[in-house]
């Protein structure tokens, strides 16, 4: 699903590069744990999915396509099938929490009953229901992150990157969020998670990638990984453009 | 469903920046009004300038006793002289239109008329006066030929255009319009400042909602919209005020005041105003797409 291949960042003005000759295949339904040290290059990891950031060299691959080779205006359309969650949750202060989670498929132009049925089913799964009609600011923490990952998933995308989602929570709330990504790993989507919290990756084991100053430094399966069915659902990111597969990709 | 949302996004961010959408209607509305000041000024010099141009007249000044026109030289003119510069009229038509001969006498009975409730009328002499041909012309741009023609003949003291005098005010009326075109155009570059500003500021204080814009995959004409929108809606009302006060200017100075207390000239009317003012709104529309257009590709990351 994600792929990359050799990829080094670097920032100007920095002594050392963010992330050095890093390959690291992550495969669809995958649920991984990036760990490392504070600026060890697990958020540029995550922004070179997003294109936020393009590759210093080598590559990154999304299901397929090159994203370093995207043209601008194609950006949008990757960022449609890839959710993202943060450390500090980023929901709009001054509308509910209906409207933060709409506010998401509105900009996307789909229609209104549409949003009117998928908005009270995503705040079901992560276990918000009822709660619509409150401000971001009448929720607690681990509530308000459950809305940013409503938000994230509602419009249903492939590949859900968290970039230290639990980093403002205390630990059993920590494990509530987890437990939400969890039940959306089930539903097949691919979970990246950017964390420092030892605590979660021992209580949800999983795949865990470490870097250090921008070296992958290990790479293993702590958990079970059982490749999901085959998704009958079309492509999302067809509208890319025709998928360049790799020979590691087409078993 | 989208055009619903983008609109009530642009609504939402004129009323929550109220203070700034209001000075970009009035910096519009004051330079608007400005320039189509000037813009009217001109179109009033054109009205005048055909009103008058149609009605100058080219007088030949002959020479009467203790004439004021050296070419006289002390001589009067003579009744053999007064026929042939008749015939010699006669025989230019055209450019020549018509003519009428005005004798000193009625010359200064005219002036003393004219300027009754003046202290010129009761100072004037009579002296300053002379017998005249009063010519009109088919085209008011051949002076030249009637000039040639008379001046230095004998008997005639001088031969004057009115046009001349004319365009002393016509010049005059046309450096007040070309400055008020010129504050105009600074006023211009304050509102495309003040525009640019404002999206600064507006994509500043927005930053949180166009980030999730992006990362949830928004396209850039979806956040862009709203901003060129506001600055959008917000110069076409400053600018549609301005041609507001336009209307009441020709409506309530020109047409209602000033067209009354001088009846022997022409002024321009609502038609004049209704003429500019396309280009008055059209052209802050344009103005203002662009500047936002480009303001965003700056301060907005998309």
């Amino acid at each position: 699903m994600i792929l990359f291949d050799r990829v080094t960042k670097e920032y100007p003005r920095s002594t050392r590069p963010a992330l050095s000759e890093v390959t690291v295949e992550i495969r669809r339904g995958e649920f991984v744990y990036v760990v490392g040290k504070s600026g060890s290059g697990k958020s540029t990891l995550l922004r070179l999915v997003l294109q936020e950031d393009r590759p210093t060299s080598g590559s990154v691959l999304v299901a397929g396509r090159d994203v370093g080779r995207l043209p601008s205006r194609k950006v949008p359309l990757l960022r449609r099938g890839i959710g993202t969650v943060f450390q500090d949750f980023r929901l709009l202060p001054n509308k509910t929490v209906d409207a933060n989670v709409a506010f998401a498929l509105q900009v996307l132009g789909k229609p209104r009953s549409m949003i009117r049925q998928v908005v009270p089913e995503t705040l079901e799964m992560v276990g918000l229901e009822g709660k619509g009609k409150r401000m971001p600011h009448q929720l607690s923490g681990g509530e308000q992150q459950r809305v940013a990952i409503a938000r994230a998933v509602v419009n249903k995308p492939p590949i859900l990157l968290a970039d230290e989602p639990t980093g403002n929570l205390d630990p059993s709330t920590s494990r509530e969020i987890l437990a939400v990504l969890q039940r959306i790993n089930e539903g097949g989507t691919t979970i990246v998670m950017a964390t420092h919290d030892d605590e979660i990756v021992n209580h949800l084991r999983r795949r865990v990638i470490e870097l250090q100053d921008g070296r992958l430094v290990r790479d293993e399966a702590l958990g079970s990984y059982v490749a999901p069915p085959p998704s009958t659902d079309t492509d999302p990111f067809l509208d890319l453009g025709v998928p360049v597969l790799r020979a590691d990709e087409q078993s | 469903m989208r055009l619903t949302f983008l609109l009530g996004e642009t609504t939402n961010g004129l009323r929550r920046n109220v203070s700034m959408t209001v000075s970009v209607v009035l910096v519009t509305m004051i330079s608007m009004y400005l320039l189509g000041l000037g813009l009217l000024g001109q179109r009033q010099v054109d009205t005048m300038k055909d009103y008058w141009y149609d009605r100058v007249q080219v007088s030949i000044f002959l020479c009467v006793d203790k004439s004021i026109y050296p070419a006289c030289a002390g001589t009067v003119t003579t009744d053999a002289q007064r026929a042939q510069i008749r015939s010699q009229l006669d025989s230019m038509k055209p450019p020549v239109k018509e003519y009428f001969y005005e004798s000193q006498d009625e010359a200064f009975a005219r002036f003393k008329e004219q300027f009754k409730n003046s202290p010129l009328g009761t100072q004037a002499t009579k002296r300053a006066f002379a017998d005249s041909f009063r010519v009109s012309l088919t085209d008011a741009s051949k002076f030249d030929v009637i000039a040639s023609s008379f001046q230095g003949a004998p008997g005639v003291g001088k031969v004057q255009d009115q046009k001349q005098l004319l365009n002393r005010f016509f010049s005059f009326m046309n450096v007040v319009s070309w400055s008020a075109i010129a504050l105009a155009i600074l006023m211009v570059v304050c509102v495309v400042l003040l525009m640019a500003t404002t999206i600064r500021q507006t994509a500043f204080s927005r930053r949180r909602e166009t980030g999730i814009m992006r990362l949830v995959g928004a396209s850039n004409f979806t956040i862009q919209v709203p901003f060129v929108l506001e600055t959008l809606i917000a110069s076409l009302l400053g600018s549609v005020l301005g041609v507001g006060l336009l209307w009441a200017t020709v409506r309530y100075g020109v047409s209602g005041y000033l067209s009354t207390e001088m009846l022997d000239t022409a002024f321009i009317g609502m038609a004049d105003v209704w003429a500019i003012a396309p280009i008055v709104v059209g052209g802050i529309a344009v103005l203002a797409v662009c500047t936002s257009a480009v303001t965003l590709r700056r301060y907005l990351r998309v």
